[in-house]
């Protein structure tokens, strides 16, 4: 007890201080993960307006699948990459394993099917009847999708949120193909499991506080955003 | 200007329009009049380019039509499609107008040129910066109008532009469309289920029943000279009676009406069997059989008086139950009262005879 309340009063004066390790994981952890959120909702986005506004054989099929693709597990994932990107892998020769940009494109493919799927059901939320008057007043392909991600916003940007969400929280993947490798590819989650495994509470308390602000920030951004939508 | 040949429609397994034929003339504002669920919203739909017909040919300018294609979009641009829900984007009424001539990259300067004259026309000026969200149902069907008619299209289709609109709404609305129809001289397909609109509004008309056109011409022949007893029961014709022809004279034929006969002019033979269409306000009613040149008098009973209504609705049993709008002022004349035996005079040329299938 006496220890935990050590930790916890430690971990709070890192905090104050602002302390150069707690601040540096920090801001990678964020860093990544805005990247990987950035990277996976220009794929997504776009590929939700495609896949809503046209009919074509395996649509449903594609949603579905997207779908379950929400909840996979991150190891998994990771398992995924780091297979892919191993040194003995297809892709090994990108030497890519344990850097910050193999993370970034790991928590990219993980939560893009949650965009995805969250965006084309926010998309669906948009009446026909917009698609038809766009179309019907001259809009092409491009100006029609315009519309409905305009109209859809609100919804679009909480699904984004969300990814970056399951993104910045995450810890199976990080440590897979990041390795946890201090000042390099070191993120909150994994500094976390690290630290405490390590029996060193101050550290990972102060960056637990932090990661329970990010998600309460995410959270009150997220209910504003879907009180609009 | 817009030519349908045999257009077929399904959804699922059910067909919505059989076999189209409908030929619509640059400049002309054609009626589609037609009971919920007959099929003029899909048949907009299908000319507007939204949807591809299960079968048949449409030309557009003398031009056939492609079935898919970058074509269509050009095509679709020629038009605007007024839904008939309105749907207004999250933007103000000024950028509402607009959107259309920005999707064909029209510089900022020559939309202000076409919009803001159209905000005058329209009675929108006041509304210009407001956001389109905030309108009234009325305001956004005006909203949706002047954003069509903005990207000045050959051939304008109105969905029921009316529907779901208070009584003051929808004169403005109906004055707004015959304005535009004035001034732009733009081709006007529009539908409607309120039959008065269409004669009001429309030069031509056709009635959409089942997925079939069952008639279409003049809006005066249309509604006084119905083509079958669904056209007639749609247009409101009151007085539908069956008979069979007895026999003809001419051109003037004499129909037994079970039992009572009476004459018209009609081309059916001896035995045809058929509808009398007696048009209520060709109907005259007397204590004493008249002088007048009608050709038919048959000796009734009166049923039924409604004085609330403009002109007075008279029932009359004659054999038949027969409908007879008369003035309030020759009604108090006569003193007509239910139970009080009358006389019901009309002209051979105020019958139309319709067939009826068997
Ligand atoms: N998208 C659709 N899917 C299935 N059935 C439809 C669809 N749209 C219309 N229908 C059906 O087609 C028929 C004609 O509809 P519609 O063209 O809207 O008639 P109207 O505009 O004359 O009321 C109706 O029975 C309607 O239920
Ligand atoms: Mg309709």
């Amino acid at each position: 007890m006496d220890e935990l309340w050590r930790g916890f009063t430690q971990g709070i004066g890192l905090l104050v201080s602002l302390d150069p390790e707690v601040m540096e994981v920090a801001g990678r952890s964020l860093l990544i993960s805005l990247s990987a959120t950035i990277i996976a909702s220009l794929v997504a986005v776009p590929l939700a307006a495609v896949i809503h506004l046209n009919s074509f054989p395996g649509k449903r099929a594609i949603i579905t699948v997207t779908q379950a693709l929400f909840s996979v597990p991150t190891v998994v994932v990771g398992l995924f990459v780091f297979v892919l990107f191993s040194s003995a892998g297809p892709l090994g020769g990108l030497n890519l394993i344990f850097t910050p940009t193999l993370m970034v494109i790991g928590q990219a493919l993980l939560i893009a099917p949650l965009i995805l799927g969250l965006a084309i059901s926010a998309l669906s939320g948009v009446d026909r009847a917009y698609v038809d008057t766009a179309r019907s007043l001259g809009a092409g392909g491009l100006q029609v999708a315009g519309v409905i991600l305009r109209e859809a916003r609100f919804a679009v940007v909480a699904a984004v949120i969300m990814g970056f969400g399951r993104a910045v929280s995450e810890v199976g993947l990080a440590i897979m193909i990041g390795g946890n490798i201090k000042g390099f590819t070191r993120v909150i989650t994994t500094a976390i499991s690290l630290e405490t495994s390590k029996g060193e509470l101050e550290l990972a308390i102060a960056l637990g506080i932090i990661l329970l602000i990010i998600a309460l920030v995410i959270n009150i951004g997220l209910s504003r955003v879907q009180q609009r939508a | 200007m817009l030519k349908l040949e045999n257009i077929g429609h399904f959804y699922g397994n059910r067909q919505v329009l059989k076999n189209i034929n409908l030929e619509v003339a640059r400049g002309e504002l054609f009626g589609l009049i037609g009971p919920t669920g007959a099929g003029k919203t899909t048949l907009l739909r299908i000319i507007d380019l939204l949807e591809t017909p299960a079968s048949g040919v449409m030309y557009f300018d003398g031009a056939k039509v492609a079935a898919t294609g970058r074509g269509r979009l050009d095509i679709r641009r020629r038009m605007a499609f007024v839904l008939q829900k309105p749907v207004v984007f999250n933007a103000s009424v000024y950028d509402n107008i607009a959107v259309g001539l920005r999707w064909r990259r029209q510089s900022r300067s020559r939309i202000s040129q076409t919009v803001e004259p159209l905000l005058e026309v329209t009675g929108l000026k006041a509304l210009k910066d407001k956001n389109a969200r905030t309108l009234s149902g009325g305001e956004a069907q005006r909203v949706a109008i002047a954003r069509a008619v903005a990207v000045s299209p050959e051939l304008l289709l109105l969905d029921e532009p009316t529907a779901n609109l208070d009584p003051v709404s929808t004169l403005r609305i109906e004055e707004m469309i015959a304005d535009i129809y004035r001034r732009y001289r733009t081709t006007i397909i529009m539908t409607t289920h309120d039959l008065a609109q269409g004669r009001r509004l429309a030069g031509r008309i056709g009635v959409l029943v089942n997925g079939e056109m069952v008639q279409a011409g003049k809006a005066e022949a249309v509604f006084s000279m119905p083509h079958n007893r669904q056209v007639a029961e749609f247009v409101g014709t009151e007085n539908i009676v069956p008979g069979v022809v007895a026999s003809r004279e001419g051109e003037l034929a004499v129909v037994d009406l079970g039992g009572t006969l009476i004459e018209a002019v009609s081309d059916y033979g001896v035995g045809g069997e058929v509808y009398a269409l007696i048009r209520p306000e060709e109907v005259m009613l007397a204590k004493q059989r008249g002088t007048s040149s009608a050709r038919n008098w048959l000796v009734g009973v009166i049923t039924g008086v409604d004085m609330a209504a403009m002109p007075a609705r008279v029932n009359v049993d004659c054999g038949f139950p027969l409908v007879a709008l008369v003035t309030r002022a020759s009604l108090e004349e006569m003193g007509l009262k239910p139970g009080q035996p009358v006389y019901a005079g009309f002209k051979a040329t105020g019958v139309h005879i319709i067939e009826r299938p068997g």
